[in-house]
């Protein structure tokens, strides 16, 4: 469809609840909203949330199941989203499918995907087991998404050194959940102990961010709408990273005072007093 | 940070828990990184300083075989402070190695031999020649 190859990028983190979904979820519109075809497959077959996120989960008739055992076209199954037409999502299965999912199944329904599409996001499950490694088969290059804990930057190590060993190239790192508080205090590890650590370039660095939840409970991710939201706008600087744009990176310590602001104007609009 | 962490903090009793984590997380991303747990590296250590002790005397107490990481890279460093050399069976080496007959064949590089120096260190049994000019000096091995 496109003359330029489709990027095949794997959203990993190894351990689970570091934002993998919410990353997806978030990438996937913004890079639709930035003109590019795009489709996020669920590759996480035993615990999809994707669709979750996205507000599609009522609208899921077929999935990568029914892609691959043929009771129906990939058209049909591809559920596109509401405001966002240049998105779409590949539902995941159900978790039956773990039992004889092969990374031939998995890079086969990649390709199907990246004939239509300049960017394909595939959600990766936690963990490093069968189903991770039939995700990396099918990827290109990935983004590891960690926070500034113990547990999941050793996590991440493991999922960078699986992707080396797999060929996965270029590997790019979000940094999520940093505190920019508890950095100043050293009670959280700061951006480049983890990027020393880890020793990946830095895609993106988002700061905690209360809104994340409230956009997940509505199934509006925070870039739909042009969210002014510090994630909102990290999310989507993320996106134009990919596409080769040069984004500054935030600075934590004064994006501090960039949230009384937003706060002091949240308040405002509320109240209607202004 | 609670008050009482704070205080500590303030007066120096205790490490910033970034720190600690830092620290923490580049030990075990060592071992992670090698596939190599304590007691297997144990057991190396024990066999490389058995192996470093044929040829020369080494500080066992202060020696030091770790695995370090910097770069996704890790290497094992071996820092073996040497007492001196020990003397070989002449048949074990080549004997082109060096010009000053008087100084045999001695593992570690650098060495000078135009002052074979005698180490007042080595009390007693076989002075002169074989105490070499590079005492304690670390000898590191990487993959």
């Amino acid at each position: 469809m496109t003359a330029i190859p489709a990027r095949v990028i794997l959203i990993c983190s190894g351990k689970g609840g570091v934002g993998k979904t919410t990353l997806t979820a978030n990438l996937g519109i913004a890079l639709a909203r930035l003109g590019e075809t795009t489709v996020v497959l669920d590759a996480d077959f035993g615990l999809r949330n994707l669709d979750l996120l996205l507000g599609l989960e009522n609208r899921i008739v077929y999935n990568a199941q029914d892609v691959l055992e043929e009771t129906c076209r990939l058209e049909q199954a591809l559920v596109k989203h509401k405001q966002e037409p240049n998105l779409s999502l590949l539902p995941a299965g159900n978790a039956r499918m773990l039992d004889w999912l092969t990374s031939d199944d998995m890079k086969k329904i990649v390709g199907m995907l990246a004939e239509r599409a300049n960017f394909v996001l595939i959600d990766c499950p936690a963990g490093i087991e069968t189903g991770f490694r039939n995700a990396a088969a099918a990827a290109k290059e990935a983004i590891v998404i960690t926070t500034p804990e113990m547990a999941a930057v050793r996590d991440a190590d493991r999922v960078i050194g699986l992707l080396n060993t797999q060929g996965v190239a270029p590997v790019q790192m979000v940094l999520n959940r940093v505190r920019p508080k508890m950095v100043a205090n050293q009670d959280m590890l700061g951006v480049s102990d983890v990027t020393d650590i880890l020793a990946l370039p830095l895609l993106g660095l988002v700061l905690e961010d209360e809104q994340v939840i409230t956009s997940t409970n509505r199934g509006e991710p925070l870039t739909l709408n042009g969210s002014l939201s510090p994630a909102g706008r990290a999310y989507m600087n993320v996106a134009r990273r990919l596409r080769g744009e040069e984004v500054p990176l935030i600075d934590p310590s004064r994006e501090r005072r960039g949230l009384r602001a937003r706060l002091m104007g949240k308040i405002r609009r509320t109240t209607g007093l202004f | 940070m609670a008050l009482f962490d704070f205080l500590q903090h303030l007066l120096g009793l205790q490490k910033p828990s970034a720190t600690t984590a830092r620290e923490r997380l580049q030990l075990v991303l060592a071992h992670d990184r090698s596939d190599l747990n304590p007691e297997l590296l144990e057991r190396m250590r024990r066999e490389i300083l058995e192996v470093v002790q044929k040829y020369v005397e080494i500080d066992i107490e202060s020696g030091d075989v770790s695995l370090a990481t910097d770069d996704r890279v890790t290497a094992l460093v071996a820092n073996l402070p040497i007492r001196r050399a020990r003397p070989l069976p002449s048949n074990s080496l080549e004997p082109k190695a060096r010009a000053n007959p008087t100084n045999p064949e001695v593992l570690a590089p650098g060495d000078n031999p135009e002052i074979p120096e005698p180490n007042p260190m080595t009390d007693g049994g076989n002075p002169g020649p074989l105490d070499s000019a590079e005492d304690h000096a670390p000898t590191a091995a990487s993959p």
